[in-house]
Parts: C-alpha cells; structure tokens; sequence
C-alpha cells in the first residue's frame, strides 16, 4: 500500500529508474523482514516447546544424551502426578482468590480516581494529578519496610491482606488509562444527565461507566496478569504454606525436588494455561491497552 | 447593585467550593493510598535507616552507622554493581533489540497478529514458572543450549556457573520477556505519519536514512517512556535472578555473587536477617539514585520531539 502510492504522484515519473530500485529495496527489505521474524518466532516459541514435550519425558528420557525432541511415549500422567507432588490445585486457588480481590479493588478506586480528575473540575486538579502520577516511579523496596512493619502489628503477616488492601486505594498507572478514557466522554452526556437531576454518582454509575467498559477490561486484565505473575509480595507476606500463591509454590517445588524436571516443567506448563487462555480470548483488549499505556507516556 | 455582585461571587464560590469537595471525595482513595502507602512509608524508611531494628525490639536511633556500614559493606558493593550492569547494559540492548523486531514487524508482513501473539505471549507468563524453563534450557549437563551449542561445533558455557556468563545470560533471556516493549514500540511507529515517511522518500532517503530521520525523531516520545520505565524496573530487577539462583536455605546470587542484585540484597537484610533498619539505607540510597537517574534523563531529554510543539 505505503510503497504503491507514489507510483500516481507526477514527481516520482520523472525518476522512474530511483522508484525501480526503490521497489526493489522494499522488497528486499520484507522479504529480510520475513526471514528474521520467522526466525525469531521460531526462537521465542522453543522455550515453551521445550517445556511441554520435557513434561511429557519419562524420567530417563528426561536425562538422554542427545536429547530426543519428541517423547518417545509422551507420559499425560506427568500433569497429574505434577499437582499431586505439591498441592497445586490449593496453590492454584490460592492464587485466584488474591486475583479476584486485586481486580475488583483496583477496578472500583481507579474508576473513581480516574472521575476525580477527569469529569469534576476543582482547582488544583492538574498539579494534584501529577504528584499522584509521580508516584509511578517510586521503587517498591522503598516502601516495603515500613508497611511490613505496620502489617506485622495489625496482625496481618501470614494473611493475603497486605495483598489486596492497597488494591482499594488506587493505582497510578490504572487511574492514568481510565482518566484518557473518561475525557474522552462527550460532557454533554454529563450535562444531559446532570439536568435529568442526576447527582456525581448517578451520573459516574449511569453514563460513564456504561461508556468505559473495555477500558476497564483492560484494567482489570492487565491486573490480573500482574497479580498472577507476582512473586515478591507473596513470598514477603504469605508466610505459611497452606497459603502460597502458585508461583511460590513453584519456587519451593523447584527447590525441594530440583532433579524432577519432567514434573517441574509439567507444573510450568499448567501454570501457564490461564493467561495463554485468557490472553486468547482477549486479544485485542490487550494489545490496545499496551499501545494505550505506551502512546500516552 | 454591590448585593447582588456580592451574591453572585459568593454562589460562584460556593460552586467552587462544592465542586472541590465533590472532586476530592471521588479520588478520596487515592488520597489516603498516596498517604498511607507512597508518602508516609517513605518518611518512616528515612527515620528506620537511622536506626537499628529487628522489629522485635523497638528502633534504637544509631544516626549515620548504617551508611557507613554499606560502605564498607564488600556483598553491598557487588549487588550495587551488578545492578548497574544491567542498566547500563542490559537495558540499551533489550531497547535496541525491542525497537529492530518492531521495526521488522511495521514492514507490513502478512501474518502479523501471528509473529505479535508469538513475541507477547512470554511476557504475560507466570515470571516464576518461565524462569523455571529457562533453568532446564540452562542446565549445564543436560540444558538443551549447550547441546546445540556442542552440535554447532562450539564449546558448552556455564551459562549460570561460570560467573563471567552469568549476567550476559540474564540479559539472553531477558530478550524472551520483551514482547511488551516490542509492542509499545510497534504502536508507536504505527503512528508516524506516513506523509512524512513518503516526503523523505521524495528526497532520495533511503530505508535507513528514514529511518533515523523520519523515525526516531517521532518516536522518541514513545523510546523516552520505555527508557524511563525499564531504568526504574532494572533497578528493582528481582525475581528472575532470585528463582535462578536462591537455594533450599535462602542464599541467593549465584557463583561469586554474580547474580547479586540490589533488591535481592534489600531482601535478605530485611527478611532473612531482619535488618530493618540497614535495610531502609538500602532502600533510601536507592530511591536517591532512581530519583537521580529520572532527573537526569529529564534533563538530558532535548533529543524527545514532541509534536504539539510544531
């Protein structure tokens, strides 16, 4: 398309040998970018590769020098026998209880932030929202042990509380993408609404929310992927271990049996199943909010 | 007439005033989570590194002996160091390369979506699982990388035994969990205007010519934010190297240290040797230099064009 375009511009016939070679170059270019991709695509699936059929190993095959790179007699049991070596369905549900409170905390005070400081005029509302922005780029090790010691006396150590609570008190980055949404909003709607005698609230739940649907799909996805993939605050606050995330379990797993790569691999790889999953599902959403989060910086 | 102006202004007022209390109530939550989680803990971590503290006893102040003790302190000093090396190296060749795929990927290709899903996918999987992966394909004996190394006739590398590779593996991998950059900057380069692209190529520029003086230039907002984002997350860089290399007993860092980093070190003062206050030092000298780091890079950001300014 890009390249085909000038071909109609007067300018570009009067060097027709430049637009040649020209088209050639570009040829030359995506047929180079072809090979590169496929290359790295290749490159980029082998690691999971790997990982599955070395879950499907026996446990001398595992070892066999050269390797051989399908299963001899692909070992299914291998899954299952990977959930009961440690409790990983426990873990696993573990996992997804601290999701879900992550996401309907952050999804219910972001959207509120995010209505403060898009929909509500009040003076110093810009330079409130960068202070609050800034606060993006502060290392989490510096606040990490003056909270431990609070959540220590409240009695919250051993809890998935230190988790989730600050969930309910908003997120920098999140509060940012709904804001560019919200402004997006037509006021208008807001003023309609306002006249019909609808007061903030009404008009945050009955007009605003309704219009900012996928934007808080995208939230409440990409909170569920950093949650899931979390690994530092479970293992500062989940202390005994009937309470371990799937991640930490994994890591206590990889310590305990170090040898057992056949299960180890096949536990990575039922780890792994709900993002892909979801990520399949939700493709666009995803991609969207990244160029979103990306763009805007 | 001066009552009704009076009344007037005053109901103005009062408009504002309702409206400031109707704005602060809805961001009321970010409000006590900036106090609660962001400003206050800073101030605490200041006042912890000035004090001995296991928790168990009450902070005994002992003034600046925290700060003299990391000076001297030789593991403080390695950390510090490995950390450095994957921003200053690491970090330049993870953009680098993130920028070229995109690059390769804005050429148009067919079966985009399917090269996007391909170059994603790992950097929305569990960290702790795909580093596990990534210790099998390590593996020195059996590790899939040196048997293709042996059958292309090369010698096997200690990837995480031999401490001069170690890091330089780190960075390898690290180019696995790229894909989000690679679409941040996948999205940005969609959005370069392709009039501009086209009047450069009516100049005689070619590929690599636009590339640097078409491209780069509208996207060095996009190439700015990545480069802030990526400093402030390798300076915390933690999980990867701690699933690499911490042992059954909790020691962590690989051969020689090599794989030390800086909030691994913050860690294990903190949590395995409860150190608070040596800790809150840690922590306090490196928000000093994350804050140094973003204020240079602010300072240094002539080269980002934006384009409101034209």
């Amino acid at each position: 398309m890009r390249a085909s375009k000038p071909l109609t511009t007067p300018t570009f016939s009067l060097q027709p040998l430049g637009l040649r070679s020209r088209r050639r170059q570009n040829a030359l270019m995506k047929g180079f970018a072809y090979i590169v991709c496929t290359l790295m695509a290749v490159a980029y699936v082998f690691p999971l590769y790997w990982m599955i059929t070395t879950a499907l190993k026996t446990d001398v095959e595992v070892f066999l020098v050269p390797p051989s790179l399908f299963p001899e007699d692909p070992q299914w049991g291998n899954f299952l026998a990977s959930t009961q070596y440690i409790p990983f369905w426990l873990y696993m549900y573990n996992t997804l209880v601290i999701c879900a409170l992550t996401i309907l905390g952050t999804v219910i005070s972001c959207s509120l932030i995010a209505y403060g400081f898009a929909r509500v005029r009040w003076p110093g509302r810009n330079l409130v929202f960068l202070i609050y922005l800034s606060t993006i780029m502060l290392p989490a090790q510096v606040t990490m042990i003056p909270l431990y010691v609070v959540f220590r006396q409240l009695g919250w150590v051993g809890t998935i509380w230190p988790l989730v609570v600050p969930a309910f008190f908003g997120n920098a980055l999140y509060v940012f993408l709904l804001r560019q949404f919200m402004m997006t909003v037509p006021n208008e709607l807001s003023d309609a609404a306002r006249i019909d005698g609808a007061g903030e609230l009404g008009i945050f739940w009955r007009v605003i929310v309704p219009l900012i649907k996928p934007a808080l799909a995208t939230v409440a996805l990409f909170t569920f992927v950093a949650t899931y993939r979390d690994f530092l605050g479970p293992l500062i606050y989940l202390t005994e271990q009937n309470q371990w995330t799937i991640s930490l379990g994994l890591k206590m797993f990889q310590n305990m049996y170090g040898a057992q790569w056949q299960l180890m691999m096949a536990a990575a790889t039922l780890t792994m199943i709900p993002t892909v999953i979801l990520f399949f599902l939700t493709q666009r959403t995803f991609i969207e909010g990244i160029a979103l989060t990306g763009i805007k910086g | 007439m001066t009552a009704a102006t009076h009344v007037r202004a005053s109901s103005l007022n009062a408009r504002k005033l309702r409206s400031l209390l109707t704005g602060l109530a809805f961001i009321s939550p970010a409000i006590i989570g900036f106090l609660a989680f962001a400003a206050w803990p800073i101030v605490q971590s200041l006042y912890y590194s000035f004090t001995d503290y296991n928790v168990l006893q009450p902070p005994i102040f002992i003034g600046l002996e925290n700060y003299r003790d990391l000076l001297n302190d030789r593991v403080y000093g390695i950390a510090l160091r490995n950390t450095l090396y994957m921003v200053f190296i690491g970090l330049p060749i993870h953009l680098i390369f993130d920028f070229l795929m995109a690059l390769l990927l804005a050429t148009q290709i067919r079966g985009l979506s399917i090269y996007r899903t391909i170059f994603y996918l790992p950097s929305i999987t569990p960290v702790v699982a795909a580093t596990i992966v990534w210790l099998w394909l390590f593996n020195g004996q059996y590790g899939i990388l040196n048997v293709f190394l042996e059958w292309l006739g090369f010698q096997r590398i200690g990837w995480l035994t031999d401490p001069r590779f170690t890091k330089p593996s780190l960075i390898f991998m690290g180019l696995w969990f790229g894909g989000n950059t690679i679409l941040i900057y996948l999205a940005g380069l969609r959005d370069v205007p392709v009039s501009l692209l086209e009047a450069a190529e009516l100049d005689g520029a070619n590929a690599l010519r636009k590339t640097w003086h078409v491209t780069l230039p509208m996207m060095s907002p996009v190439i700015f934010y990545t480069i802030i984002i990526n400093v402030i997350g390798y300076f915390q860089y933690f999980t990867e190297a701690w699933v690499l290399t911490a042992t059954r007993d909790g020691s962590a860092g690989g051969p020689l240290n090599s794989m030390l980093f800086y909030a691994m070190y913050l860690y294990q003062s903190a949590f395995q040797l409860f150190k608070m206050g040596y800790a809150s030092a840690q922590a306090w000298i490196l928000f000093a230099i994350v804050l140094l780091a973003t204020a240079v890079l602010f300072r240094t950001s002539g080269w980002v064009y934006y384009r409101s300014e034209e």
